[in-house]
């Protein structure tokens, strides 16, 4: 079996190969250069939502890493169904199909598909299903159940350094949520040039990786993430989010891996 | 049923020109107008529920806002801190794009009893055939273009003052009508999740258009 690299992040939203041993035998024959840029698989059924084509899906609906009802009562099983299945799904599709018909997107990671279309602010038709399926994979992995609470060791050192305490930082990200206009995200981003943390916010389908910058969670400030559980509260919503859901684990592992990339200064070691 | 329509077109003419209250200071503050239809009057089509948030928190929410925006725009401009000034630019476009774009979404709304549903009649009827060809076509693209409208918005159907000729138009979050040119707008359509989410979840607004 060649061996083709593959993420050390297997959970990272960056990996789109999933490495099982089933799947790599399909791909004997194709010279591993091909692979890491492209994803292919048979299509999966789903309740109906995918319809009868003969598309072949270039990105696949990634699975939340937890079931469906482990974020009760904070986020129902409904709301992560209709959020996951209906709308996740939905963009999946539109940028499978969009693919199929492109000769110059096919191939790309989401990453880079993702800066791409953007277009430096210029974003074309297709950035609107890449960046989303792009932030809704993010979404996913920044929730775990029995999530929320504090985050431990080197997170939570440098979110002192960056907001001067913890609450700081809390307070600012549900202000920032809360003053957002329309539909967008919130974001917790590891700013590559000023090489701190800040809490950024982006309107609808907008990504911090198209300025460069690393996030390291984010939450859904659409209304469709919130709106069957708590319909007009979004201050519930976000509190729910920081104290219960926000997985500060996902969010150690991505720190850990940018900082491969921002020099963020030497640990403060504690002198004996 | 006269008696209805009578007090429906006295509370339109209402929601239009009051909801004004003069404060001592000489500053307008806005209120909530009130529907001219209970809120339950619209289902099957919108129901009750919807339409209570809707009114009640959403456009409530937004008029809150806009008049705190608009009483700190009144400090500012009083003091001549012009950063100020602008920086409250968003939030009153916001707010008060909400507050004037409900307004109309009520207005666009009719239970079925009173007219609502009905194909139009008279100039716009024929308004609406020489320009989309049929009603028909017109829903279709006001569907098309509610459903292709990314984020939240607005879908309008609009009159072009200097061109005479109808358009569809969409507005991105609560921009009113007016950002988009020398438009009035006859018919707004609500395409936020907020307007339709509770009801239509699963099938994501198209049936709602």
């Amino acid at each position: 079996m060649g061996c083709f690299s593959y993420y050390l992040f297997p959970s990272s939203p960056t990996c789109q190969v999933p490495v099982t041993g089933s799947f790599a035998c399909q791909f004997k024959t194709i010279p591993y250069k091909q692979l890491p840029t492209l994803f292919k698989q048979k299509k999966k059924q789903f309740n109906g939502f995918q319809r009868a084509s003969r598309v072949v899906s270039y990105y696949a609906l990634k699975t939340p890493p937890y079931k469906l009802d482990s974020l009760e009562p904070y986020m129902s099983k409904r709301t992560v169904e209709v959020h996951w299945k209906g709308h996740h799904g939905a963009y999946v599709e539109g940028l499978n199909k969009a693919l199929a018909k492109s000769d110059i997107l096919y191939g790309y990671t989401l990453d880079d598909l993702v800066k791409v279309t953007y277009n430096n602010g210029n974003p074309s038709p297709d950035f609107n299903n890449a960046a989303q399926v792009w932030n809704h994979d993010f979404f996913w992995e920044s929730m775990q159940p029995g999530g929320g609470d504090m985050p431990e060791l080197g997170m939570l050192e440098q979110i002192e350094k960056d907001f001067g305490s913890f609450t700081n930082f809390r307070d600012k990200f549900a202000e920032t949520a809360l003053t957002l206009f329309g539909s967008g995200w919130v974001w917790l981003v590891l700013k590559r040039e000023e090489r701190r943390l800040e809490v950024v916010k982006t309107q609808n389908a907008v990504t911090p990786i198209v300025w460069g910058d690393i996030p390291i969670i984010n939450l859904d400030m659409w209304e469709h993430a919130y709106y069957l559980d708590y319909k007009n509260d979004k201050e519930n919503y976000i509190n729910a989010f920081m104290d219960h859901l926000v997985s500060w684990n996902m969010a150690m592992a991505r720190l850990a891996h940018a900082e491969a990339f921002v020099n963020l200064g030497e640990p403060k070691i504690p002198i004996a | 049923m006269a008696l209805r329509s009578l007090i429906c077109r006295k509370t339109l003419g209402l929601a239009f020109s009051s909801g004004f209250k003069l404060q001592f200071r000489g500053l307008q503050t806005f209120s909530l107008p009130d529907l001219p239809y209970d809120y339950g009057a619209l289902e099957p089509a919108i129901s009750g529920e919807i339409m209570q948030i809707h009114h009640q928190k959403h456009h409530q929410t937004y008029i809150t806002n806009y008049n705190k925006a608009l009483e700190q725009l009144h400090h500012a401009i009083e003091k001549g801190d012009s950063s100020a000034v602008v920086k409250l630019q968003s939030a009153i476009k916001f707010n008060g794009g909400g507050h004037i774009n409900h307004s109309i979404f009520w207005k666009s709304l009719s239970p079925v009893c009173e007219g609502g549903g009905e194909s139009p009649h008279g100039s716009l009827g024929w308004a609406i055939d020489e320009h989309y060809g049929s009603l028909d076509a017109l829903i279709q693209k006001m569907s098309t273009e509610g459903a292709a409208l990314q984020g939240s918005g607005w879908v309008w159907l609009g009159l072009d003052k200097e061109s005479k000729k109808l358009v569809v138009e969409t507005t991105a979050n609560q921009d009113p009508l007016v950002t988009k040119g020398p438009l009035v707008p006859l018919l707004g359509i609500d395409v936020w999740e907020h307007a339709y989410y509770l009801q239509d979840h699963v099938t994501v607004g198209f049936d709602y258009d």
